[in-house]
C-alpha cells in the first residue's frame, strides 16, 4: 500500500532535518522524500498534513503494563493502544508484574504479546530476583531474551553491595540499571514532606530520601564503570547531583515524568488520590529545577511512569490508595503545553527528549527519516488545543488527574511496523 | 443564627462567627448537663452514625452521649482494621450505611482526608472526629471552651501546645481555632516532634518547657503516643519527662498562673507528673464534660440546619 503524507514538516534533530515536504511510504518503507509525481499522488492514499510535524517515533522508557498479573488494570494490548493514541511507537515496560520480569520466560511472554502491535515493547527486567535485592537476576539470559535494562522499580536496589554486582554484571551488556531512587528508611509516606504535608496531616516522604539513593548510585556508577539511569527524578538536589556527575563524566542519565514538571504538591489539598504517586508531587522549587534540568540536558528524557490502577483501588482512603497515575495519553500534550509553549524547550529538544535520548540510553537504534528506512514516526500537531477526557482513554484504567484539563499539542498519528494509527483507527499500510 | 458550612471537617478556614456560635451554644448545653434530667428532644428522629475506623473509646463515648442527650438515634460502626484489608471498600461501607437513611456521620479514621472524601460520597452532614494527623475539630473547640471557661476570654491569650505536635491531630485544630479567636499559639517539644515548616503558620517554637511555661497563659499538653511510634523520636520516656514534663516544681518556679489542658488519656509521669494531673492548675476533667456540651452544640447546629 502506498500512502503520502502531504506537506508534512519533517523534524529530526540528529539528521539536522527540519523541512516541509511530501513523504511517500510504500509497504511501511520510506520511498520518496519530496519530488513526488502526479501519477504517484493519484495512486496513493494522500493525507493532508498542513505543516504538522513528523519526527522519529516517540519512545516512553518507563511504563507499567501490569501484564502478567493485573490484567484487570492494563494489558500489553491496552497499554500499547494507549501508547499509540498518545503518540508513542515504542515503550519499555517495568518489571514489577506478577510474576516479576525476572525470567526469560516472562520477557518472551511480553514480547510475544506485543509482537503484532504497532508499538514496540521492550521489557526492563528485574535487577534482582523478585526485586528483593538479595540475588542478581539472570541478566545475560534476560538480555538475550529481549530485556533492554534492569531495574527493581517500585523500590531502589536494596544495598550498595548488590547494586555493585548488578552494575558490574550489566557492563557486559552495556545495559542501564534503572533506579527508583528512594531510601527505604525514609520511605512510607503518602505525599511530599513539606509545609503542605504539615497542613494536611499526611505522612511525608522527604526529598532527601531520593537524593541519598541518587548520590549512592552515582558513586557506584563511578566506582564500577556501569551505567545508572535515574528513573522519575523529582527532587531539586537530585538534579544538581546528576548535573555534577555528568560534568565528571560519570555514566549517569535521568528521566522525568510529566507530573513532576507540571504539578505541585499543593494540589493534594483536595485529597484526590489521583495526585498520589511515588516519587510524590514536589514543590514549585523542585518543578523549576526539573524544567532547568530538561533545558540544560541534565535530564535526558521524559517518561510517563504510566501506572494504571483500578478505580476500586484508587478510590480509597488517601493513605491506603496505591501510588501512580496514567501518563501515556496525556504526556505529549503536557510537555508541549508546559515546556514548548512556555519556551523552555524547542521542538527539536522535545524530539530529543521523547524519541532520541531514550533509545540511546537503552541502546536501541533511532529511526531515521531516509529513503529505504522503515517508517517509524510520530506525527504531531503542537498547536492543537484539546480537552482531556478520561472516558475516551484507551488504557483500561482511568486514574488520571488531568481529566477536563485543556492541553495544547497532540499526536495526530503514529506509524511503525507497517501499521498506521490515525483518526482513531489502526490500519495496515 | 446558623453555621456557614453543613459539615465540620476541621477548624481551618472556619470563620470566627461560627466558632463563637458553637461555643455559645455549647454553654447552653453545658447548663443542660447540670440538670437532673439531662436530655432534650432537639434531634428526635435524626439518625447519627459513629463511623470509627480507629480505636478511640473516649471520643466515641463523648459523641454517643452527646447524641443521646439530644435524643438522636445512634448507630456505632467500629473497626480497627482498615477497609483495605477487610475486603469491603470504604466507599461500599459508606454506601451501605447511607442506604439506612442516616442524617449525620461522625467519622474517625487513620487517614487524613477521609472526612472530605465522605462529603463527596454521602449526603449526610459530616463531622470529623479525627483524621490521620490532620484535624480533630471538636477537640479544638472543647479546648477553647475550657480555656474560655477558666480565663474568661480567648483573645490575646498565649497558648502553647506541648508534646508530639508533629504526630497529633489535636495540634492543628487548636492552632487554627485559637488563631481565629485572636489567641497567640506556640508549640513546645523535642525537635523530632515539631512539624516541618510550622513557623510559617506564625507559630513560635520552644524546645525548653521552662520558657514555654514562663511565656504562656495556657499549656495544652498532648499525649506522647507510644502506639504512634513516639519511641523512635525520643530516647526514652524518662528523658522526655526530665526535659519536657510538666511538674509542680516547674510550675511553681516559672508560672503559678498557668492553666494546664490535656486531651487524655494521660501518661502519668511522662508529659504530666501525677501531682499536676490531679492538681489545681489543670482543667482536664472539665474538658471531658465540656467535650459532651461542645459535641452537642455541633450536632445540634448541623442537625437542625436547612440544607
Ligand atoms: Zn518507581
Ligand atoms: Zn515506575
Amino acid at each position: 500500500m502506498k500512502i503520502i503524507l502531504k506537506q508534512v514538516n519533517l523534524l529530526h534533530p540528529e539528521q539536522k532535518l527540519n523541512e516541509q515536504t511530501d513523504l511517500l511510504i510504500e509497504d511501511g518503507v520510506i520511498k520518496k522524500i519530496g519530488g513526488i509525481t502526479e501519477p504517484e499522488f493519484k495512486e496513493a492514499k494522500v493525507y493532508e498534513m498542513n505543516g504538522k510535524f513528523c519526527s522519529p517515533g516517540f519512545f516512553d522508557m518507563h511504563v507499567h503494563l501490569r501484564e502478567p498479573g493485573r490484567e484487570d488494570e492494563e494489558t500489553v494490548e491496552t497499554g500499547c493502544n494507549a501508547a499509540a493514541v498518545g503518540g508513542f511507537t515504542g515503550v519499555a515496560c517495568m518489571p514489577n508484574t506478577n510474576p516479576d520480569i525476572d525470567s526469560a520466560e516472562v520477557v518472551r511472554f511480553i514480547k510475544e504479546k506485543a509482537a503484532r502491535h504497532l508499538v514496540d515493547v521492550f521489557p526492563v527486567a528485574a535487577a534482582t530476583l523478585a526485586r528483593k535485592g538479595e540475588a542478581i537476576s539472570p541478566m545475560l539470559e534476560l538480555y538475550e531474551a529481549g530485556a533492554v535494562g534492569f531495574s527493581d522499580d517500585g523500590v531502589a536496589i536494596k544495598s550498595a553491595g548488590i547494586l555493585r554486582n548488578v552494575l558490574e554484571y550489566s557492563k557486559m551488556m552495556d545495559a542501564p540499571v534503572i533506579e527508583h531512587c528512594e531510601d527505604e528508611s525514609l520511605a512510607g509516606g503518602a505525599m511530599n514532606e513539606s509545609f503542605t504535608s504539615t497542613l494536611l496531616g499526611l505522612p511525608g516522604i522527604p526529598n532527601v530520601a531520593e537524593d541519598l539513593i541518587v548520590i549512592r548510585d552515582i558513586m557506584m556508577a563511578e566506582f564500577t564503570g556501569g551505567r545508572v539511569h535515574i528513573a522519575h527524578i523529582s527532587s531539586k538536589n537530585a538534579v544538581d547531583l546528576v548535573r555534577q556527575a555528568k560534568k565528571k563524566g560519570i555514566k549517569v542519565t535521568a528521566e522525568v515524568a510529566p507530573h513532576h514538571f507540571a504539578l505541585t504538591d499543593d494540589l493534594l489539598k483536595t485529597f484526590d488520590t489521583n495526585y498520589k504517586m511515588n516519587p510524590p508531587l514536589r514543590t514549585r522549587e523542585d518543578v523549576d529545577a526539573m524544567i532547568e534540568g530538561l533545558k540544560d540536558g541534565t535530564i535526558d528524557c521524559i517518561a510517563s511512569d504510566h501506572a494504571p490502577h483500578s478505580i476500586e483501588e484508587k478510590e480509597m482512603e488517601f493513605i491506603y490508595a496505591p501510588n501512580g497515575i496514567l501518563g501515556l495519553e496525556t504526556q505529549i500534550g503536557l510537555a508541549i503545553s508546559e515546556l514548548v509553549k512556555k519556551k523552555h524547550l524547542t521542538l527539536d529538544q522535545l524530539v530529543e527528549k521523547f524519541a532520541i535520548n531514550p533509545r540511546k540510553i537503552l541502546n536501541l537504534p533511532v529511526p531515521k527519516i531516509k529513503v529505504g528506512e522503515l517508517a517509524n514516526f510520530t506525527i504531531f500537531d503542537p498547536e492543537q488545543i484539546w480537552t482531556v477526557d478520561i472516558t475516551k482513554f484507551k488504557s483500561k484504567a482511568k486514574n488520571s488527574p488531568y481529566d477536563k484539563r485543556l492541553l495544547t499539542g497532540k499526536a495526530v498519528a503514529v506509524i511503525n511496523k507497517k501499521k498506521m494509527f490515525i483518526d482513531e483507527k489502526m490500519m495496515e499500510i | 443564627m446558623s453555621l456557614s458550612s453543613r459539615h465540620l471537617l476541621g477548624l481551618s478556614g472556619v470563620p470566627k462567627e461560627d466558632i463563637q456560635l458553637i461555643l455559645d451554644t455549647a454553654r447552653t448545653f453545658r447548663e443542660v448537663l447540670e440538670r437532673p434530667i439531662k436530655k432534650v428532644p432537639t434531634l428526635q428522629g435524626k439518625t447519627v452514625v459513629n463511623l470509627f475506623y480507629e480505636n478511640s473509646t473516649r471520643t466515641r463515648i463523648s459523641f454517643e452521649l452527646a447524641q443521646k442527650r439530644l435524643s438522636a438515634d445512634t448507630i456505632n460502626f467500629a473497626t480497627s482494621t482498615s477497609s483495605a484489608k477487610k475486603g469491603e471498600t470504604f466507599k461500599d461501607t459508606v454506601r451501605n450505611i447511607e442506604a439506612m437513611k442516616v442524617d449525620m456521620i461522625v467519622v474517625r479514621h487513620q487517614s487524613a482526608g477521609v472526612p472530605q472524601y465522605l462529603t463527596k460520597i454521602s449526603k449526610a452532614n459530616i463531622i470529623n472526629a479525627g483524621d490521620g494527623l490532620h484535624e480533630h475539630p471538636t477537640q479544638g473547640l472543647l479546648d477553647m471552651y475550657s480555656i474560655n471557661e477558666r480565663l474568661g476570654r480567648l483573645e490575646g491569650l498565649k497558648v502553647c501546645i506541648v508534646g508530639d505536635v508533629a504526630h497529633s491531630r489535636v495540634a492543628l485544630s487548636n492552632i487554627y481555632g485559637l488563631k481565629t479567636m485572636g489567641a497567640q499559639v506556640s508549640v513546645c517539644g523535642p525537635s523530632t516532634m515539631i512539624p516541618f515548616g510550622i513557623e510559617a503558620l506564625g507559630i513560635k517554637v520552644y524546645h525548653k518547657i521552662e520558657e514555654a511555661l514562663k511565656e504562656n497563659d495556657v499549656l495544652n499538653v498532648i499525649r506522647i503516643q507510644l502506639e504512634r511510634d513516639a519511641g523512635r523520636r525520643i530516647p526514652s520516656l524518662r528523658e522526655y519527662h526530665n526535659y519536657f514534663g510538666v511538674t509542680t516544681e516547674r510550675i511553681e518556679k516559672f508560672n503559678k498562673d498557668i492553666v494546664i489542658l490535656h486531651p487524655g488519656p494521660i501518661n502519668r509521669g511522662v508529659e504530666l507528673s501525677s501531682e499536676v494531673a490531679d492538681g489545681p492548675y489543670q482543667v482536664i476533667l472539665d474538658q471531658v464534660t465540656n467535650g459532651v456540651a461542645v459535641r452537642m452544640a455541633v450536632l445540634y447546629l448541623l442537625g437542625t440546619m436547612h440544607s
